[in-house]
């Protein structure tokens, strides 16, 4: 089931992404609305994180393209946001909390320009609205979990973006900080801007999001959440593995394939 | 003394020349050492270093003269080579990133020095001094030479500064940074041809094999003594401005000596003592540490015992002997007199000519400690569903570190309780 909208934030077409020739997405074909919160689910290695690195252009599609705003990705680079998952850097960088987070202004900056005045207020208001400002000063490396989460999601908010990409912002953080994050989602939510978060918890996610992708692989669904969630969609997407499918991805890197037919 | 004086009076032009050369090119090596540190490419430079070589002899072979231009772009371009070598095999092929740097280092390096063999041996006058760039010479930085690389440092100290903040989230997050949309390749390409440069111009004063003690030992002992990154960059700089001085001083006093392993001899001392003494990070300051806690237990076992004797007697304030104290946990005498006799001085206990006895304070810091302690046995069991003969023993250190932030959670979290596990009261 895979529902299309009018005038959509995002759109991709037939996006397939490999790694190493493996294919580990294929042709991803799906729009979003506007002012939505967008759960992404699927089961490990389905190939979410992948999807959304994909359609911002972090990582190079073997087919497809991607709209965002009806436009390619470069002309609208500085209205799009993304919260990479925690995990991917390290947290023992020699940085204070109010550094990472004034990281969020660096794109709207350029290149050479430091930080003006209005980019450190920016900065310390996107850690009041996390919550986290009486630790400005401290050191990352000090954070928990759920802390560095918050600077985390400071930092995108500190872009003033209209559209944000969050890879699972919910994955180790205690229950404080999730019901932070998804308060903070709605109000962003409420100011229409789009959310698209990867998500891992089945539970909430009937709660949490208006829009769901499920995703192995290849799109299951697409829609409404009280319409994607179903027995039978859900089945689809975390039963049975897809061997054959995994097979040819093997396959095709073994024998150095290229994944589609060179158009001459 | 005279020697040490007369260099550091830097009354000789040449001296001046030689010292600003080797202050130069240490830290302008440091500073972008630092990055490379950073982004996890400390071999990097290593390799690099040793690649230098070939393109230093070639440009001599090719040139017939020593001049520092012709040289440096020489060195340059193997040095650049040698990284693009080392991505290519990455990428292309299955060999991992440490395997490509070893390959890619002995392959140019034998080749450098194979080429500086013959050119030894080809009796071209012109040649002497070029096997300075194995080990390096700082006194040999003079007049065009040291235009040239201190030029290049400059420059290079200037570019770092300009791309700081790009530096800076290159470094820390990559992904972020290309989601921004900052050129990510354009940058890589930057650091990589900065710590080109620095390597090029730092083998004049440590030569190729010990280049990259001058790249990454400044920056991971300025490491141990900040959490900024700025601070870090100025700090590694300074000591590799240090080590160059020293350096130059050495080759100034011993001119037979090579430059380059008393500059990283120097610049490991420097590094280790890093190590052992800085704030927080050293292992002195970690040893202090544990050393404290260990006091700490022991003075609120005691403590305990005292209230727990009390609770007993339902007496807390009776003087207590020492066997007394000692019945129901074996602590060594001589510890436990230590142990008592501290506390005496901080006034948590009295002596009395049969024994000691708890002061208010003291019975206080007492009950403290065993409260914390039935705390944690209560919310073990009805947390983590331990049984309750199970808990005793991880309470008895848990009880010394919990804060009254974390008491007064517990206490909600238990809704404060009377009884512990053992149905014994929570004081």
């Amino acid at each position: 089931m895979i529902l299309h909208v009018d005038n959509p934030v995002v759109e991709v077409h037939d996006l397939t992404v490999s790694y190493d020739r493996k294919p580990v997405l294929w042709g991803v074909d799906l729009t979003l609305p506007a002012g939505s919160l967008v759960g992404v689910i699927g089961p490990n290695g389905a190939g979410k994180s992948t999807l959304i690195k994909a359609i911002m252009d972090l990582l190079p599609a073997s087919s497809g393209y991607v709209r965002i705003f009806d436009e390619p990705i470069k002309q609208v680079r500085n209205r799009i946001s993304y919260v990479p998952q925690r995990e991917s850097v390290d947290w023992d960088f020699p940085a204070s909390v109010f550094d990472v987070v004034l990281m969020g202004r660096y794109g709207n900056l350029g290149l050479f320009n430091r930080p003006r005045k209005a980019d450190k207020d920016a900065a310390m208001q996107a850690l009041e609205k996390v919550g986290m400002q009486s630790f400005a000063n401290r050191q990352i490396s000090q954070l928990s979990g759920g802390q560095q989460q918050r600077v985390f999601l400071a930092r995108a908010l500190a872009q003033n973006a209209d559209i944000y990409f969050m890879d699972e912002p919910f994955a180790g953080v205690d229950i404080a900080t999730e019901t932070a994050i998804i308060e903070l989602l709605r109000t962003m939510r409420a100011q229409g801007k789009t959310v698209i978060v990867v998500h891992h918890d089945l539970q909430s996610a009937g709660e949490y999001f208006d829009w769901t992708v499920l995703l192995n692989m290849r799109l299951v669904a697409s829609g409404p959440t009280e319409q994607v969630l179903t027995q039978e969609l859900l089945e689809q997407t975390y039963g049975g593995k897809l061997t054959v499918l995994s097979k040819v991805g093997d396959l095709l890197r073994k024998q150095e394939f290229p994944t589609r037919e060179r158009k001459s | 003394m005279k020697e040490f004086l007369e260099f550091f009076s830097f009354a000789d032009a040449n001296i001046r020349y030689v010292t600003i050369g080797s202050v130069l090119l240490a830290s302008s090596s440091a500073v972008v050492g630092c990055f490379t540190l950073l982004r996890k490419r400390a071999l990097v430079g290593d390799a690099v270093a040793h690649s230098v070589l070939p393109g230093v002899c070639l440009a001599f072979i090719v040139s017939g003269t020593k001049n520092p231009l012709i040289l440096l772009f020489g060195a340059f371009v193997t040095g650049w080579l040698s990284l693009i070598l080392i991505d290519y095999i990455t990428s292309r092929s299955r060999i991992k990133e440490d395997t490509a740097i070893g390959l890619v280092l002995s392959v140019f390096f034998g080749i450098g020095i194979l080429l500086l063999t013959s050119i030894q041996h080809s009796g071209n006058a012109a040649q002497s001094g070029l096997d300075k760039f194995l080990f390096g010479k700082a006194a040999s930085l003079v007049g065009e030479d040291l235009i040239v690389f201190g030029a290049v440092a400059v420059l290079l100290l200037i570019t770092t500064i300009l791309f700081y903040k790009e530096l800076k989230l290159l470094c820390f997050d990559v992904t972020f940074a290309k989601s921004i949309g900052f050129p990510v390749r354009s940058l890589e390409l930057l650091l990589t041809t900065l710590t080109v440069f620095a390597v090029v111009v730092g083998i004049q004063a440590v030569g190729v094999v010990l280049m990259a003690a001058m790249l990454i030992t400044p920056a991971a002992a300025a490491r141990f003594w900040t959490e900024r990154l700025g601070v870090m960059l100025a700090l590694a700089a300074v000591i590799g401005a240090f080590s160059g001085i020293s350096g130059a001083f050495v080759s100034y006093t011993a001119p037979a000596m090579p430059t380059g392993p008393w500059i990283v001899l120097i610049v490991s001392m420097v590094a280790i003592l890093s190590f052992a003494f800085a704030p927080k990070r050293g292992w002195v300051a970690r040893m202090l540490r544990r050393r404290h806690n260990k006091i700490q237990i022991l003075e609120e076992n005691l403590l305990k015992l005292f209230y727990q004797l009390g609770e007993q007697h339902e007496d807390y304030f009776s003087n207590r002997t020492l066997d007394n104290i000692l019945t129901r946990r074996n602590i060594p005498k001589t510890q436990a007199l230590n142990g008592l006799s501290k506390l005496k001085r901080q006034g948590y206990i009295q002596r009395h000519p049969d024994g000691w006895a708890l002061t208010r304070e003291g019975e206080i810091r007492g009950k403290r400690v065993v409260r914390l302690h039935r705390l944690w046995e209560l919310y073990l069991t009805q947390y983590l569903q331990l049984a309750s003969d199970h808990v005793h023993e991880d309470a008895e250190t848990i009880e010394h570190i919990i804060t009254p932030e974390l008491e007064q959670k517990l206490m909600e979290e238990l809704n404060y309780p009377a009884l512990d596990p053992h149905h014994t009261k929570i004081p």
